[in-house]
């Protein structure tokens, strides 16, 4: 009796393989979880994949392209690996996926706020003890996407992932 | 009128040169202050600004290199080329931006005006924010896909230097005094800032960008419930003192800052980074 083996697509293959791939700074969430991934495009020829970088200006980006490449030549085919960041779409932070904010809260960092009250203050929860009596000490942080907070309660200092959002 | 692609806007040779005169102007404008404010790395007041302000310089400096991005795949050239390897005559930034931060050196006893800084910031971004309003619904559709990313960022570099703004005026003693002279200082030059350029009419037919007076009106509206709130106001006249750096014309500081920043590269300008 002959076998049936189901071959699993490429565009599968693609996307798990870019589930590996984290941000080079927080080794807990991968660029998919962290909003970054727009397409992926397979062709006779070419692996297109549409990248959306967080912040126009991040240093990270080269690291993330090679990073991306590294994963996907094992799976490519053949075919040419073109990875570009685009700039037609905002990355916004709800982009971020659920999975990704549990991710970014495992590592110590708080995921940004859903949406921005009208007076402009962050309600954001301390990532290690849960509390809402947390104070910004700095909008702008160690990379450009992050702000420095501390929490009142547990005493720990924690970053944030900046709220982005299209109404700004 | 839609412009979608590069190949398109390179066909009307008179929509291209206003089209990247514009860009030059964007481009120049954000990696020249954000030059400046990289100089104040390590000097800031505090340690917390130096944080903020230096992650402002990087967000500014990855805007410059996006729009030096969108000169190169008009045909500008490439664009690490074009940050480092043009003489001053051929820049488009505004002559305010290209001032140096104080008197002294950052090497060696620097004597920078933090009142300055703050008001240059302050008015620039203001601007800027304006701008990159005006900007998205710009003809050229990879521009106004830009000015969209732009303007999000810019959300959080304009509260922090307005922060700045409101709380060293509403000090009063020292600081409302430097204040009030940076303003000044500021004002000299801000009618540059504002200008569009030679080809300014041209940029405007191609709606490429509001005109200079519709945005010139913007800024002022907003500049003027700001002073209000402070109790003061904005200065009458608005001039380009220092020279008219949209057609090319440049002070002595865009010179030696062009040469200390391109110092690396001129090593080796064939060099793979």
């Amino acid at each position: 009796m002959g076998k049936i083996i189901f071959a699993e697509k490429l565009e599968t293959k693609i996307l798990k393989a870019l589930y590996d791939v984290s941000d080079p700074e927080i080794a807990s969430i991968s660029i998919v979880d962290l909003g970054m991934l727009e397409s992926v495009i397979v062709s006779d020829s070419d692996i297109t994949i549409h990248l959306i970088p967080t912040f126009v200006g991040c240093p990270a980006l080269d690291i993330i392209r090679k990073n991306v490449e590294k994963e996907l030549l094992p799976i490519a085919e053949d075919k040419r690996l073109n990875v570009q960041f685009i700039h037609n779409i905002p990355w916004t932070s709800n982009r971020i996926t659920e999975d990704g904010r549990l991710r970014l809260k495992e590592f110590g960092i708080a995921p940004p706020p859903r949406y921005l009250p009208e007076d402009g203050s962050w309600e954001v929860n301390c990532p290690y003890c849960d509390s809402v009596y947390t104070a910004v000490e700095n909008l702008f942080g160690p990379t450009a996407c992050r702000s420095i907070f501390y929490c009142k309660n547990c005493k720990n200092p924690f970053e944030a992932m900046k709220l982005l959002s299209e109404d700004m | 009128m839609k412009i979608l692609t590069p190949e398109e806007a390179i066909k009307n040779n008179a929509y291209k040169n206003a089209l990247t005169e514009l860009l030059y102007q964007l481009a120049d404008d954000d990696f020249i202050l954000s030059y400046r404010g990289s100089e104040w790395l390590g000097l800031a007041p505090h340690i917390e600004e130096d944080v903020a302000f230096s992650s402002i310089n990087q967000d500014t400096m990855g805007h410059a290199a996006m729009f030096y991005q969108l000169l190169e795949n008009l045909g500008e050239g490439k664009m690490d080329g074009l940050a480092h390897n043009r003489p001053a005559n051929r820049w488009r930034n505004a002559c305010l931006l290209e001032k140096v931060n104080g008197t002294g050196h950052y090497l060696n006893e620097p004597k920078y005006d933090w009142a300055f800084a703050v008001c240059r910031h302050y008015f620039y971004t203001s601007f800027k924010k304006i701008r990159m309003e005006s900007l998205k619904t710009s003809s050229y559709q990879p521009l106004a896909d830009a000015a969209v990313r732009v303007s999000i960022e810019l959300f959080y570099h304009q509260l922090h230097w307005k922060t700045w703004f409101q709380q060293l005026m509403l000090a009063g003693g020292e600081a409302k005094t430097r204040m009030e002279k940076a303003i000044q200082t500021v004002c000299n030059d801000f009618g540059g800032v504002l200008g569009l350029g030679s080809l300014g009419e041209s940029m405007v037919t191609f709606s490429l960008i509001d005109s200079e007076e519709t945005i010139k009106n913007r800024w002022n509206c907003l500049m003027e419930s700001i002073f209000e709130g402070v109790s003061s106001s904005l200065p009458e006249t608005l001039g380009s003192m220092n020279g008219d750096g949209r057609n090319g014309v440049h002070t002595q500081d865009l010179e030696a800052a062009l040469k200390t920043l391109s110092e690396v590269y001129q090593l080796d300008p064939t060099a793979t980074w």
